[in-house]
């Protein structure tokens, strides 16, 4: 049985980078459980010889040739950050590491 | 012509090119419309600021000689899901509010190109995720039809927009049914082309494999006459299908023309006329079907069995795509930065600018699908529903050797209550249940008008589905039932919209 | 940062047995970016590219901006898997790994999970003594890179601390192989000299490829270190740690042996060893913890729904592999022989990452012994001077041209440094500096017997020492007639005339 739970929720919040107040982790513990609940059905088809489909139209080979196109500006690049110094973009400190 | 805004854009396009009007004259007759009208439907969240001039240039470019396309001077509503460099973008979320991209989408491109006049850009469901446009970021927009009711959604302001003659015609975009079903609440023409018929570049993403851009409108020509400039290939999407497509505009009208469909085989999906749907759909539906008959067409019972699980692996594709799809907008390099007192982190900026940007709807989608995809999970969830993608697609494939065409209403029910589903997300997904396997599949649909619902007086859609690759067969059959349907009322039921003020 | 306790390195092995794995990542050189038309500055001859000016809107992951793959990076890709031994996957898939970083643009990284473009391969590696190891190949696989971040405010430049840092995502995007090893085992005291000479041999063979600069000091080539311990007779691998920021061949080589080392002071004090991400610190010689590894890292990669399949022909792949140069080691041993160097010499070029440039030059034309002295001597030297890679001071053509004047005896050894330095400021080809600078040796008699002349009027006496037979007296002749000529005159003709002049005088 699915059973999602509030430390469940959290943690899903944090992978999404979402501070999600008490009382919506609270909200969504619920509907999550409801929700869950209802889409397990399809585990009854999706069997072992069914191979998934990422694809609805399938392509292959989709490539570009190795030529120079169309660039942004710094300008028009930076045209939408909340804080820049105008050649680089801003963020204040970062708590993790580069991977 | 009294008001040119009662015609449809083929019609528009016919009197310019005989010179009865200038592009300036049908421009501006809908920017008052607009301007009359936007107080109480709330369909637009941004406006053009250059409406005029585009046409004005549209006009002199035709007076020497040019014409750019079928459409030229005729205006067009874009859905806000569309980057445009000369309008505010926001796909309906605060976390984009007053955002302008430095690039066009193909589309907006291709549109421009057409000489086609944009008009402004669509309120929708944020981020594309809802079917009522009530969790649009800034407002809800009204069905022209009642003023009480939903205009559907996610493309709820494109359908009100089209239907209430705001715009002749307008884009949208379809993911689960985000065209198809507002057209059937609105009384409106709709069409979800095959998957990577219509280029994404530009389309603000919500879930890669599903989403696609269509066209609005009130009569299938016009839908078939935009579909023609907005389709093709695009090597900025490397999804887009290479291969050239035929005419729309051709078919649609080879459609019309048709006087019986004899030998055209139709199949209905036993699993998409069942459970759910209203009484009220139902007999719509089934006088459509009657009709199809009478004219000589092969009607076909089909058992899709995995539609029945369509619902389910929507709900877990689409949201583990937008969590991804998402991810990007984190305070750092466009939209909205929220930050928290004290010294606050980047991880704790985004954190709180992620929070507050987004609405409920999306938050609780980005949560299902990160779970979706989390480790442990992923096979149960995720791939799970991309298995059933598989299996539709094959029940899908059975059928069509049989049918040249199925169909099944375009929404289970008319347009619900404005209020009616918000608390419940369960019940508002679930409005989707005809809509979402078309898109699972790849493959086209369209939505026409099939009759007001005899219990409320509220328009019903018709929905049309054909394989991958061939739109043209629903432009072809969607213009013979349209003449049919309209044939049997006496009137065409998306050119009489009651007035909303 | 208190420092570890370290174990003695060969008492560490004695109790435990080092097995190391290496991920080395492979900036490639085509025009554009992986997947976005942007031009790519792991391409281009210059160092410093100013801040975001090499994007698309894809590179900073503007909404509705999507990824077209680089059908060249595909083909690259292909010959490098090719090079390793790797069996090429029929069908590949891009996949999300998914994560929030500011240097990321969209937050996640395309690249590959279970469907790699190349896997299963093994490389032949020489160590110091000629031996051979065949270092297992488990995949190698094609992603996108990260961009840049300025760390501002702090004491240090780095992360802690910071009060802000700044992103520039010209790097965002650029096509990155990352080739994963096996574990390794087996290699017991020389593990941290394994891993230099691998390295060093996959820097050659891209090289060699054409497919990267291999720039290490450009992070054009960057290697983590996995290293962990067992105790002898134990079946299961110790955990392991992973160890980033090793920026040099030796930087590898000096960071296996540090883990080795501390690692076994942990397990032998009864300890256990965290698994981590680590940061090699070239000046203090140590590695620093990173974040831990826990399930905050979870990546939840699924197949790139924007992308479609790679599906490498049979044609195709065979049409590279037919492509394909030498093998690293064949060509090392082919090149050792044909130029005569002793092993010392040769591995020295290897070690100092010079093979292909002395390759290269003795292509060229330049007689090879003449190719080893200038790029292992003075261009070697001026390039530690300056804290830049030899590779960057000059061309093969350059110092073809340069030998050439020295064969022709147009410059001595001290003027062809002076001309050499001139070249590598810029002033121009070696013909034309010693034309604008008047360095020629003078060789012309006239002007030499005047100088001697000179000279031996301050000193008379040296002409009867050398009639006595004490030709070393020339010596003082010689030094007085280069002084007065700045160094230009031909050093042995000047001899031959006070020899001569000597005898002419009896």
């Amino acid at each position: 049985m699915s059973q999602i739970t509030p430390e469940d929720v959290s943690h899903l919040a944090g992978l999404a980078r979402i501070a999600l107040s008490e009382e919506e982790i609270s909200k969504l513990t619920g509907e999550l459980g409801a929700i869950v609940s209802a889409v397990e059905s399809i585990k009854e088809v999706a069997t072992q010889d069914v191979v998934p489909t990422s694809h609805p139209i399938p392509l292959g080979n989709v490539f570009r040739e190795d030529v120079i196109g169309e660039t942004l500006t710094t300008q028009e690049a930076l045209s939408g950050a909340p804080d820049h110094d105008g050649s680089r973009f801003r963020v204040t400190a970062i708590l993790g590491e580069e991977q | 012509m009294s008001d040119i805004t009662h015609v449809s854009a083929a019609e528009i396009a016919r009197s310019l090119a005989q010179g009865e009007i200038s592009s300036v004259e049908v421009t501006t007759a809908y920017l008052a419309r607009m301007e009359a009208t936007e107080g109480v439907l709330g369909s637009f969240l941004a406006r053009s600021s250059n409406a005029l001039e585009v046409a004005a240039a549209s006009d002199q470019a035709r007076s020497r000689g040019e014409t750019p396309s079928a459409l030229a001077g005729v205006p067009i509503a874009i859905k806000d899901v569309l980057c445009t460099t000369d309008m505010v973008t926001t796909a309906g979320s605060r976390i984009l509010e007053g955002w302008i991209p430095p690039y066009d989408a193909t589309v907006v491109t291709k549109l421009r190109q057409a000489g086609m006049v944009a008009l402004g850009k669509t309120n929708m469901d944020e981020f594309a995720m809802g079917s009522s446009t009530e969790h649009s970021g800034y407002h809800v927009t009204k069905n022209p039809w009642d003023i009480t009711r939903a205009p559907g959604g996610s493309g709820g302001g494109s359908a009100a927009a089209v239907a209430a003659r705001q715009a002749p015609v307008a884009i949208g975009s379809d993911t689960g049914g985000s065209i198809r079903q507002p057209a059937a609440f609105t009384g409106t023409v709709g069409v979800k082309p095959t998957y990577g018929g219509v280029s994404r570049y530009g389309v603000i993403a919500l879930a890669s494999s599903l989403d696609q851009v269509g066209p609005v409108s009130r009569t299938v020509e016009d839908a078939a006459l935009l579909h023609d400039v907005i389709a093709g290939h695009d090597p900025h999407d490397s999804t887009s299908i290479p291969t050239p497509w035929p005419s729309m505009a051709d078919a649609a009208r080879k459609g019309s023309q048709a006087e019986s469909l004899a030998g055209v085989r139709v199949g209905i999906v036993k699993q998409l006329v069942g459970e759910g749907i209203s009484p009220a759909v139902k007999q719509r539906f089934d006088q459509a079907v009657d009709l199809i008959s009478a004219h000589g067409g092969e009607v076909v019972e089909i058992d899709a069995p995995h539609c029945e699980y369509a619902v389910a692996a929507y709900y877990l594709v689409l949201p583990a795509e937008a969590s991804s799809n998402l991810a990007k907008f984190d305070s750092v390099r466009f939209g909205l930065r929220v930050t928290p007192e004290g010294n606050p982190t980047v991880e704790d900026v985004m954190s709180a600018t992620r929070d507050q940007g987004f609405g409920d709807e999306v938050k609780r989608r980005i949560i299902l699908g990160t779970y979706a995809l989390s480790a442990g999970y992923y096979d149960a969830y995720y791939g799970s529903a991309q298995k059933v993608r598989t299996l539709i697609q094959r029940d899908f494939a059975q059928a069509f050797e049989k049918v040249d065409v199925l169909l099944s209403p375009a929404a289970p029910t008319s347009a619900f209550p404005l209020g009616e589903k918000l608390e419940d997300p369960l019940a508002m997904w679930a409005g989707d249940l005809t809509t979402i396997p078309v898109n699972l599949a790849g493959i086209p649909g369209m939505s026409i008008p099939m009759g007001l619902a005899k219990d409320d007086g509220l328009p019903t859609g018709l929905q049309l589905m054909a394989p991958a690759y061939q739109d043209a067969r629903l432009y072809e059959l969607g213009a013979t039932l349209e003449r049919l349907i309209t044939d049997r009322d006496g009137v065409m039921l998306s050119m009489t919209t009651p007035e909303v003020i | 940062m208190a420092s570890a306790d370290l174990m003695d390195f060969d008492k560490a092995l004695e109790l435990f047995e080092p097995v190391v794995g290496f991920e080395v990542h492979v900036e490639l050189s085509t025009q554009t970016k992986m997947f976005s038309s942007a031009p790519n500055p792991a391409a281009m001859e210059a160092a410093g590219v100013d801040p975001n000016t090499c994007l698309t809107p894809l590179c900073i992951g503007l909404p509705g901006s999507l990824p077209v793959v680089n059908g060249t990076a595909v083909e690259y890709s292909i010959s490098l898997g090719l090079a390793l031994g790797c069996d090429i996957a029929p069908v590949s898939r891009f996949a999300r790994k998914n994560y929030f970083y500011p240097d990321l643009g969209k937050n996640y990284q395309i690249s590959q999970y279970d469907e790699p473009i190349a896997f299963e391969g093994s490389v032949a590696v020489e160590l110091d003594d000629g031996s051979l190891v065949d270092v297992p190949i488990e995949r190698a696989h094609m992603e996108e890179d990260a961009g840049k971040l300025t760390h501002v405010g702090g004491a240090t430049g780095r992360i802690q601390g910071a009060e802000y840092s700044l992103v520039d995502y010209n790097r965002a995007g650029v096509p990155l192989v990352e080739i994963v090893t096996k574990p390794i085992e087996g290699l017991e005291h020389r593990v941290g000299e394994l891993g230099r000479a691998y390295v060093s041999t996959v820097r050659d063979m891209v090289r060699a490829l054409g497919i990267s600069h291999a720039r290490m000091e450009r992070g054009n080539l960057r290697c983590d270190a996995n290293v962990s311990l067992r105790p002898r007779g134990q079946k299961e691998y110790g955990t392991r740690t992973e160890t980033k920021n090793v920026n040099s061949f030796r930087s590898i080589e000096r960071a296996v042996r540090y883990e080795v080392q501390r690692q076994a002071a942990i397990l032998a004090a009864g300890g256990s060893i965290t698994q981590e991400t680590r940061h090699w610190h070239e000046d203090t010689g140590v590695t620093s913890p990173g974040r831990p590894k826990s399930d905050a890292d979870d990546y939840r990669y699924f197949p790139e729904p924007d992308l479609l399949p790679v599906e490498a022909s049979s044609e195709l792949v065979e049409s590279l592999r037919a492509a394909l140069p030498e093998q690293p080691v064949e060509m090392r041993r082919r090149l050792k022989g044909n130029w005569k160097f002793s092993d010392v010499d040769f591995q020295a070029i290897v070690n100092a990452g010079l093979l292909p440039e002395v390759h290269a030059t003795i292509e060229a034309g330049v007689d090879p012994a003449a190719a080893r002295k200038w790029w292992m001597g003075e261009l070697s030297r001026i390039a530690n001077d300056r804290g830049v890679e030899p590779g960057s001071l000059a061309t093969p053509e350059g110092i073809k041209g340069l030998q050439h004047l020295i064969d022709q005896g147009r410059l001595n050894d001290k003027l062809a440094r002076t001309v050499l330095l001139a070249m590598v400021d810029g002033e121009g080809s070696p013909e034309e500096i010693v034309a604008a600078r008047g360095l020629e040796v003078v060789s012309d008699d006239g002007a030499l017997i005047a100088a001697i002349d000179e000279a031996l009027a301050a000193d008379p006496g040296v002409l009867d020492k050398i009639r006595e037979g004490k030709v070393q007296a020339a010596g003082a002749i010689i030094g007085a007639v280069m002084k007065a000529m700045r160094g230009s005159a031909d050093a042995a003709r000047v001899r031959e005339l006070i020899i001569e002049r000597a005898h002419q005088s009896s």
